[in-house]
């Protein structure tokens, strides 16, 4: 449309396109801001305590010792986040792939109407209630009986990962079938044709063809999971520990800055600057998540278009 | 897959014609595994607002009046919604005033003005970037550069100010797609009359896409209502017994209110905590329902 001639705009125009421009570029000034602020405080933060010790160091416990190595190690928080991350798509990837087989290949327009409305709802459920029925149903109810009191905590990664794997279901089912509907007809009629049951062609066909982007959804659920605070806060609890243990109580990245925030931290302290460095860590990881993520499904947008 | 082709009458050319016992078993349970496994979600989210209700309802019906109109308090009998409901519906009215004007603007500047140049490539990839961006780092921004260095405090601007930022991205790409469906023929019919490109926009593109818009910018703001990680990081406080007369005064949200009363050990709180997810929820459905309802009523079938 930009390459069509037409009247000579007024001059008040040239003001408008000029605010439009502006709102536009705004976007990008608010990702400056994000990394301003977040190197600002992380550069800081990083004057005062070690960056090998952040990195390398497995024992976080801000304001014992001031920035001595060791008590700022994020790994402790970095495994309890990969932990709720492995175990949120331990249970939301198979649901969620089903889900879009059923919706692309299987479900009546009715049953589709119905269950993507749905699927919706869960999508948009606040975050805190989600971790509240982790913790008042989810571990009472389903992880203490079934694997025992005595081995299971009251805040564990399992509620967490279940929690978080419920978050993120809806993502990975709409994204998939979107990549599962984009398998051209021909290549489904080809394999009827050869007397494929409907088992077969979704199972040989269809998800096989719509890999990537199957794939695609569960890098950006990751990263989604990565990202998530209060269901962890509240379910999967506060004590930054290494283990592979899902019973136990963790603590993630995320929860370890909202912790840290509602214990009112002074600014300009290593435990103000800690948080930003932490932040610095999540936006960088769910930067490169949802950067891979993008590409592969541009890829596959091109495929079959 | 390797088949054997045989000549089959007319009658049994249909799909599965020649299936052994063997795969019409798997074929059977293959769909009962899809089927339990797409029920599973639905199972997850009957259950979950089950024991909302379960736990909350009770607290939320003896005495509805009180629960929504008093403060917080250390009795949980006595305990309320009101600073957090009330700040909640103050914060949402700021937050669209913020990111409406902005998110559409942008979505204007990048349809149907800005020319196709790599400038135009990096805005569109920065506000897909943004979209992922996880909240609590917006909390961060809205901690580092609101509260702290624009010295708002933990404010209602700087809630505001920080839930719009996170928001526009999502309004940005509603409003693209509102504006992506309107037909060229409409701008063309505008132009064959001598309307310049903005009086086009202005008259003709805007108003159709304006359902679209506004119904994803309602969905954009029932997202940041429940919001509690940005809002917890700047430092909104929970225990607070005023309502806000001034941007610069502090409020308290729902979602921020229900966190804290999860965390407290005696089970009369995590009774109020399901009351005010049951009061939340609430609020989301009443804002999905009028998102629904000017889709469904307002948007033009092309």
């Amino acid at each position: 449309m930009a390459g069509i001639t037409r009247r000579r705009s007024r001059t008040g125009e040239r003001m408008i396109v000029n605010v439009l421009f502006l709102c536009a570029v705004l976007s990008v000034a608010v990702t400056v801001g994000i990394v301003a602020v977040l190197l600002v405080d992380t550069i800081s933060f990083f004057s005062e305590s070690s960056l090998v010790g952040f990195l390398t160091g497995t024992v976080w416990a801000p304001g014992q010792g001031d920035g001595e190595n060791g008590l700022y190690g994020m790994l402790s928080l970095l495994s309890g986040t990969l932990l709720i991350g492995f175990g949120s798509i331990a249970v939301g990837l198979p649901l969620g792939v089903l889900t879009a087989i059923y919706l692309s290949e299987y479900a009546s327009s009715r049953v589709r109407g119905v269950l993507k409305p749905t699927l919706e709802i869960l999508a948009g459920i606040p975050t805190v209630i989600v971790g509240f029925f982790a913790l008042q149903f989810i571990t009472p109810n389903l992880l203490r009986p079934i694997f025992g009191d005595d081995r299971v905590f009251i805040f564990n990664a399992a509620a967490g990962s279940i929690a978080v794997g419920l978050m993120i279901l809806p993502i990975i089912a709409s994204i998939s079938e979107d990549a599962m509907r984009a398998v051209p007809w021909s290549l489904r009629e080809a394999a009827y044709g050869l007397g494929a049951t409907r088992r077969q062609v979704s199972l040989r066909v269809v998800v096989p063809a719509a890999l990537s982007g199957i794939s695609a959804s569960v890098i950006l659920a990751f990263s989604r999971a990565v990202g998530e605070t209060m269901a962890v806060t509240i379910a999967a609890g506060n004590s930054p520990r290494m283990t592979w243990n899902y019973f136990e109580s963790i603590q993630t990245l995320t929860a370890s800055i909202a912790q840290t925030v509602r214990g009112e931290v002074a600014a300009g302290t290593v435990r103000y600057d800690a948080l930003f460095a932490l932040g610095m860590t999540l936006f960088l990881m769910t930067l490169v998540m949802n950067l891979i993520s993008a590409r592969i499904v541009r890829r596959f947008r091109q495929v079959y278009s | 897959m390797s088949a054997s082709v045989e000549v089959l009458a007319p009658s049994k050319l249909r799909r599965g014609a020649t299936r052994t016992g063997l795969q019409i078993l798997l074929d059977v349970a293959f769909s009962a595994l899809l089927f339990m496994g797409t029920v599973a979600g639905v199972i997850a989210l009957a259950t979950l607002i089950w024991t909302i209700f379960d736990s909350g309802w009770e607290r939320l019906v003896a005495d509805p009046a009180g629960f929504l109109t008093s403060y917080v308090s250390r009795l949980p009998a006595r305990a309320g919604v009101k600073a957090a409901l009330a700040g909640s519906a103050y914060l949402m009215a700021l937050t669209a005033l913020f990111c409406f004007p902005i998110g559409v603007g942008a979505a204007i500047y990048l349809e149907e003005f800005a020319p196709r140049n790599r400038l135009t490539n990096f805005v569109e990839a920065n506000i897909a970037n943004l979209a992922g961006v996880p909240s609590v780092v917006y909390g961060l921004l809205g901690l580092g550069l609101f509260a702290r260095f624009l010295r708002m405090g933990p404010s209602l601007l700087a809630g505001a100010l920080t839930l719009a930022v996170m928001s526009l991205p999502v309004i940005i790409v509603a409003a693209r797609e509102a504006i992506r469906a309107v037909p060229d023929g409409i701008r063309l019919g505008a132009f064959a009359l001598g309307a310049t490109r903005w009086q086009t926009v202005r008259r003709q593109v805007l108003p159709a896409a304006m359902p679209g818009t506004l119904t994803g910018t309602i969905l954009a703001l029932s997202r940041a209502i429940g919001e509690t990680a940005p809002l917890l990081v700047i430092g909104l406080p929970i225990v607070i017994f005023t309502l806000p007369d001034d941007l610069r005064d502090p409020v308290s949200v729902l979602p921020l209110l229900i966190f804290d009363w999860t965390s407290r050990p005696q089970p009369a709180f995590a009774a109020a905590a399901a009351a005010a997810s049951i009061i939340l929820l609430a609020l989301l459905l009443a804002m999905n329902a009028v998102a629904i309802f000017l889709r469904n009523r307002y948007s033009i079938r092309w």
